[in-house]
């Protein structure tokens, strides 16, 4: 079980305004965060991931406190189990996909076995920029599953593909977090890819949770 | 002709001196400078900066004032361990650090800014500390500027003139450096000699900064 609540106050310009959300997230379950620009959906993520400090609320995943501000506890990102996807994917340039996933988890059995599950065992030995944007996607995916997580934070991982690699790789990361049994957040602008994708939606307006629930297919 | 090879030897061993001490100090610095908005970091990075735009012998005379077995540091150092500073070959690998310091910073703060901040925000996800990413993640990744700093900053090193009269005078074998042996040419009114050292001295800095330029253009075609 995911559950946090959350205070940040964020700047948009000359406009400022607090982001303020509260929500629980059952194991396993695949929630989809929406809303348009700037309404602090990805500080969402950070925060919760600890990339970003909030001003005030909690953190907490299966039991563990990551985040209280009235008790002043705040693991550091490190300590968080956490598997992030970054929007430009966030490869490392001078490391193959397989370095990539070793330098999260130093087991090669584990390596080549995430590298299956992504369909990636022929690219093992590539670089990040021979490979293609899905491609690359993929391989974030698999080192952002290399240290067994317990919270998978997707922040737009696919807003740089086109349409149709959009709903093939939505559909494996679906797959994926299905397969490894995995709490999952996604961040995303568009409305269908989070309605088919998630079991759970959140939409943000302006830092303000608007509708949460069962996601309409 | 070559006079004579020791000033050569000298400028050398000043280069590579400051090159390394000025690296090991200076990427925790640019670090911070990189990664820090606003503060006190603008006032440090300031004053870090000063060499560029003060007078070599306004620095040296300062430096000198400070390292001298009178001033604070060179009392310190002769009290502490028995070590003379100025006039000495460590009194010129200081003056060289004072006087390459914002090239070395500058470069360095550059290539880690050039470096995403989701890569390292990527490499603390995985659990990995400051120390390990910067080996890892952040120094591989910015070749370019590493490359920038170590050559302009050695470039520099083995050119310096006014600081290095100024703290270390021209001691044959110990702070004789090229740029000295040249100004020492001139004065006696041996052209030919002086001639033939800035003639070294524009080639070996050519090859230097050509080799940075070529290998900032791999880099960048990558």
């Amino acid at each position: 079980m995911l559950s946090f609540y959350l205070v940040k106050r964020l700047r948009a310009g000359k406009r400022s305004f607090d982001l303020e959300v509260e929500y629980d997230l059952p194991r396993g379950a695949f929630l989809g965060v929406r809303g348009p620009s700037g309404s602090g959906k990805t500080t969402l993520i950070r925060c919760i991931a600890g990339l970003e400090r909030p001003d005030g609320g909690r953190i907490q995943v299966e039991g563990d406190r990551w985040y209280d501000s009235s008790l002043s506890v705040s693991l550091p990102v490190q300590r968080r189990k956490v598997g992030l996807v970054f929007q430009d994917y966030a490869l490392f340039p001078n490391m193959t996909v397989l370095g990539n996933v070793l330098y999260a988890c130093p087991d090669e059995s584990r390596a080549a076995e995430l590298l299956e599950l992504v369909k990636l065992e022929d690219r093992a030995s590539y670089f990040p920029r021979e490979l293609s944007g899905g491609q690359k996607q993929r391989a974030a995916l698999a080192r952002a599953l290399a240290r067994r997580p317990e919270l998978l934070l997707l922040d737009e991982p696919l807003s740089a593909l086109d349409e149709e690699l959009r709903e093939e790789l939505g559909d494996e990361i679906r797959r994926i977090q299905r397969a490894s049994g995995i709490t999952a957040i996604i961040v995303s602008h568009s409305k269908r890819e989070i309605s088919r994708l998630c079991d759970e939606v959140l939409e943000i307006r302006s830092g303000k949770l608007d509708d949460s629930g069962l996601a309409v297919y | 002709m070559i006079p004579d090879w020791m000033p050569f030897l000298v400028s050398l061993r000043l280069g590579l001196w400051v090159t390394g001490i000025l690296l090991a100090l200076c990427f925790p610095l640019a670090w911070l400078f990189a990664r820090t908005k606003g503060g006190w970091a603008i006032w440090v990075e300031t004053a870090a900066s000063l060499p560029l735009v003060l007078a070599p012998t306004v620095l040296g005379f300062l430096l000198l004032s400070a390292i001298s077995p009178r001033g604070p540091v060179g009392a310190f150092f002769l009290g502490a361990f028995g070590w003379k500073l100025s006039f000495t070959f460590a009194g010129i690998v200081i003056g060289g650090c004072v006087s390459g310091l914002p090239f070395m910073l500058t470069a360095l703060k550059t290539g880690i800014l050039g470096v995403p901040s989701s890569l390292v925000e990527a490499s603390y996800s995985l659990g990995k500390g400051r120390v390990e990413t910067a080996l890892r993640v952040v120094i591989p990744n910015m070749k370019a500027g590493l490359l920038a700093g170590i050559v302009m900053t050695f470039a520099h090193a083995i050119g310096e003139f006014g600081i290095v009269l100024m703290v270390g005078g021209s001691v044959p074998g110990v702070t004789k450096t090229v740029s000295i042996a040249v100004y020492e040419r001139v004065e006696a009114l041996d052209f030919g000699g002086a001639r033939a050292y800035a003639a070294v001295l524009v080639v070996a800095s050519y090859v230097a900064v050509f080799a940075l330029n070529r290998l900032q253009r791999q880099e960048a075609r990558r």
